[in-house]
């Protein structure tokens, strides 16, 4: 096992926060479900909360944390409204594929 | 003195017929019209007899000026409108306001089944506004508005039968190749203006006292030819005389007025006004006197062969203004005032004349188709009688006087200048009384050719005398004709026109020019009373110069293809396809092609998928990120 | 034994992230969400935010991912069909690529590595700090977000509800 720092630097939280954006853009990209896209959001919303928590002890500031809650919250209503969108789409469309939702095309 | 009201009663009577015109009755519009005018001819008369003109003593040795408010004030320029009357002014009221009112008079009689009355006075009555400025006016730029108004109220008035092509065809000539003068008139007060720093005539002809006479080309020699330019647009005079022929198209009494008493001799009027400038630029008076008689010897060529009672009288009119210029090109330019007075008189009543002619031949104005008519037209007859000695230049009537002080100053300048004149004399009287004698005496040949309509609308069985309203205008203009030659203009300028001493007895050059014309009055008589065949037998033996004098040589059509078609062709290929539709039209429309074009390639993104959003959405993230950073971070 | 959890945190992390994008079926992914989200709670407690890890795991992972669960059981989504590609196929991994590229630079080149995390080092996270900043400096923001969530009440309620006939 190879040897492990004793304590972790901050810049590898911010990796980890840059790995797991990443990931949450490849989920949106090229996922065609559309609760997947969805949840690859959230993905990505987490990422940024995590970010923010490091900034904070980073700053010995209060701060991050209360942006990484008020993040929290709108991610709550948005989630709510956003399923409430996809089960209305749901009842017209009949469908999940995001590619069938091209109404709005040209 | 209130001057202002001089020009401002015509204009009023303008304002009134014009605009309300069309709910008056006949009655009214004439006591309008005419009423205007003789009540501005009445003022002129009261303010020159409060200025002690018609008393004894020397009045108005200086002019009288009165401000009326400030114009234009830019810079040192300080141009205000004033109205000022000296000895010349006083010449041009009269003749103005006087004829003026007599040419109203008898458009009365002449127009009265014409439609349009009332339009036809208000134009005229604009017209005496526009003339009464460009008299009164005592600075260059209000004569440039009189003299730019009566040519618009000429167009006017020459396109009155707006419904005839040929009509509007010549208004628009007039308007046009006047407007070629008028371009010469501006840049000379252009000139003006930046040489001695004010428009006004006092000033300009003040400071031109103390300069020194310019012998050959130079700045003062420009502004005295540009100012030339515009008189031989304005005036009629070679190159740009063409326009006043064609506006014989206009109503009888227009063509005795506008073109024959008032508006054309405004280019005589302004030259003579400025006379200082010419006395100071020997070769644009030269320039100045060769045109004059070059014009006068030509027109009266072209008088020779005319069939059109009008036509005659028109190429007679811009030879007589040939004379003027002759007159103020040799320094004679009181002599050439006094022939603009005498030239009003005969010429009106010639052109009235022609008008009762006209009239009583139901419309027919082609000489050839006259004849006899003096047994039906007695008062018409003895008129232009009256006209035609005078302007043949019989003693002691009124063109003997003033065509020989013109004719004496030429021989003073140059003897060869007098000999054409006098040579011009002589087809002065002959065309003249060759118009006479066809219209008046011989068979009647009207009878066999039967009545046309008139432009009246109906036609009058057989010729008959003119109402009163047409013809106690011609008896006082014939009165004039014969008497005006006692008018001593010339003593009357002589404060402004030094004139040379008077010779006791008749001078020889006088007693030639007189001869010169009892000659052309016999010849004529020859010709058109004693054997008739003479002239065709002379128009067939000398054809070509006959076919070259008969179609005014051609000048038209030269015009034409020199400068009227490349115009034409030039703007419809150049400007027309190329500038406008393709140029103008192309920017404008390319316009919004292109923004069709970027409209359609943007539309490209609206693909309805939301994953292409998406990447969107990445694409502008990294954007943003990267141009943040190279801006050193968000501080 | 900082670096030892956070090796194994971020290990969990990562792994269920990958396994959210490469599932086919939603619920495997929606379990792989909590996944991520339980770890991410773990790690914002080494970093000294007792409040926000507590609040991740009881409205993150609680409430909006049991929502989601929901909601799929109540579509009954299935599993996903290869479809088309769209451009943003093609696209997307060098977007990838360069977004990946362009933050890890900044991230290099921007931090002093020398910062450590060390647990029990931050003590501004603890409710107290976090109630009394919310209810001082972040009063406004405070009562708006609650105007927030009614509208998103309301907005749910209204779109997915039954059509009255």
């Amino acid at each position: 096992m190879p040897q492990l720092p004793p304590s972790v630097p901050l810049s590898w939280y911010l990796a980890l926060s840059l790995i797991l954006f990443v990931l949450g853009i490849a989920g949106f990209l090229f996922r065609r479900n559309i609760i997947t896209v969805f949840m690859s959001i959230e993905l990505m919303l987490n990422a940024v909360n995590l970010s923010f928590i490091t900034f904070s002890y980073k700053l010995k500031q209060v701060d991050g944390h209360i942006f990484s809650f008020f993040v929290m919250v709108v991610a709550a209503a948005e989630a709510a409204v956003g399923l409430a969108i996809i089960l209305t789409v749901f009842k017209n469309r009949q469908t999940l594929e995001i590619d069938e939702l091209s109404s709005l095309k040209n | 003195m209130q001057l202002w009201l001089i020009p401002l009663l015509p204009l009023a009577g303008f304002a009134v017929n014009g605009l309300l015109g069309r709910r008056l009755s006949k009655t009214a519009i004439n006591a309008v019209a005419a009423g205007s005018v003789v009540l501005s001819f009445v003022w002129v008369l009261k303010t020159l007899s409060t200025l002690g003109v018609f008393g004894g003593g020397n009045p108005l040795e200086q002019a009288y000026v009165e401000h009326y408010f400030t114009w234009i004030q830019s810079g040192t320029l300080n141009i205000g409108v004033d109205f000022a009357i000296d000895r010349l002014t006083a010449v041009m009221l009269m003749i103005v306001t006087g004829v003026g009112f007599l040419i109203h008079v008898y458009a009365i009689g002449y127009m009265a089944h014409e439609g349009g009355y009332y339009r036809f006075f208000a134009y005229l009555n604009l017209f005496m506004f526009f003339m009464l400025t460009l008299v009164l006016g005592a600075n260059f730029l209000l004569l440039f508005v009189g003299w730019e108004g009566v040519g618009l109220c000429s167009y006017l008035l020459i396109g009155f039968y707006f419904s005839e092509k040929f009509a509007t065809d010549a208004g628009n000539k007039a308007f046009i190749v006047n407007r070629i003068g008028d371009f010469g008139f501006s840049l000379a007060v252009f000139l003006i203006a930046m040489h001695f720093g004010s428009l006004d005539f006092a000033t300009v002809f003040g400071k031109v006292q103390s300069m020194p006479v310019e012998s050959s080309a130079g700045w003062m020699t420009a502004i005295a030819l540009l100012l030339f330019v515009g008189a031989t647009g304005k005036s009629a005079q070679i190159p740009l005389y063409v326009w006043l022929p064609d506006a014989m198209a206009g109503p009888t009494p227009v063509s005795a007025l506008i073109h024959a008493a008032t508006m054309v001799t405004a280019g005589v009027y302004m030259v003579t006004r400025s006379s200082a400038i010419f006395l100071h630029a020997h070769g644009a008076l030269e320039v100045v006197a060769i045109i004059g008689l070059a014009t006068a010897f030509f027109a009266a060529t072209m008088g020779l062969a005319q069939t059109d009672i009008k036509k005659v009288y028109a190429y007679s009119t811009v030879s007589q203004l040939g004379y003027m210029f002759l007159g103020l090109g040799t320094g004679a330019f009181s002599a050439g005032i006094f022939h603009v007075m005498t030239h009003a008189f005969f010429k009106a009543l010639l052109f009235l004349g022609a008008g009762s002619v006209i009239h009583a031949m139901s419309g027919e104005q082609d000489l050839r188709k006259m004849g006899g008519l003096r047994k039906y037209t007695p008062i018409t007859f003895w008129t232009l009688l009256c006209a035609s000695v005078a302007i043949a230049g019989v003693p002691p009537f009124s063109g003997y006087h003033s065509k020989d002080a013109i004719l004496a100053s030429a021989y003073e300048y140059a003897p060869w200048m007098y000999w054409v004149g006098v040579f011009t004399a002589g087809m002065t009287a002959f065309y003249v009384f060759r118009a006479f004698f066809l219209a008046f005496f011989g068979e009647p040949r009207w009878k066999a050719a039967g009545h046309g309509h008139d432009d009246h609308g109906h036609s009058h069985g057989a010729p008959h005398e003119s109402p009163p309203s047409m013809w106690i205008p011609l008896a006082v203009l014939a009165v004039l004709s014969l008497v005006g030659g006692y008018i001593n203009i010339p003593k009357w300028l002589e404060p402004m026109f030094k004139l040379a001493p008077e010779e006791s007895g008749i001078p020889w050059t006088a007693m030639v020019s007189v001869a010169a014309g009892v000659i052309g009055i016999a010849l004529a008589a020859w010709f058109y009373l004693i054997a008739p065949a003479i002239p065709e037998g002379l128009a067939r033996t000398f054809s070509t110069p006959y076919r070259w004098i008969y179609n005014k040589y051609f000048v038209d059509e030269f015009y034409d293809s020199l400068v009227v078609n490349p115009t034409v062709d030039g703007s419809r290929s150049l400007l027309w396809r190329v500038v406008d539709a393709g140029g103008i039209d192309g920017i404008v429309n390319g316009a919004g092609k292109t923004a069709r074009n970027v409209g359609g390639i943007l539309k490209r993104m609206q693909s309805g998928s939301i994953r292409s959003y998406a990447a969107w959405v990445v694409l502008g993230s990294i954007v943003v990120i990267v141009a943040i950073t190279m801006a050193g971070g968000a501080r | 034994m900082d670096a030892l959890l956070f090796m194994i945190f971020a290990a969990i992390a990562v792994v269920c992230g990958i396994n959210l994008v490469v599932q086919t079926h939603p619920i495997s992914s929606a379990l792989s969400l909590v996944g991520v989200m339980g770890a991410l709670a773990a790690l914002y407690l080494l970093l000294g935010g007792e409040f926000i890890a507590a609040a991740q795991l009881v409205v993150y992972a609680g409430a909006i991912m049991v929502l989601f669960v929901f909601v799929i059981m109540l579509l009954n989504a299935g599993t996903e069909h290869k479809g088309h590609r769209t451009w943003a196929k093609y696209a997307g991994v060098p977007l990838l690529l360069v977004f990946l590229g362009i933050i890890a630079n900044l991230i290099a080149n921007r931090l002093p590595a020398s910062e450590n995390v060390v647990f029990g080092q931050f003590t501004k996270g603890s409710p107290l700090e976090i109630g009394r900043a919310l209810f001082t400096t972040y009063l406004l923001p405070f009562e708006v977000t609650s105007v927030l969530i009614l509208i998103a009440i309301l907005g749910a309620i209204v779109l997915a509800r039954k059509e009255i006939d």
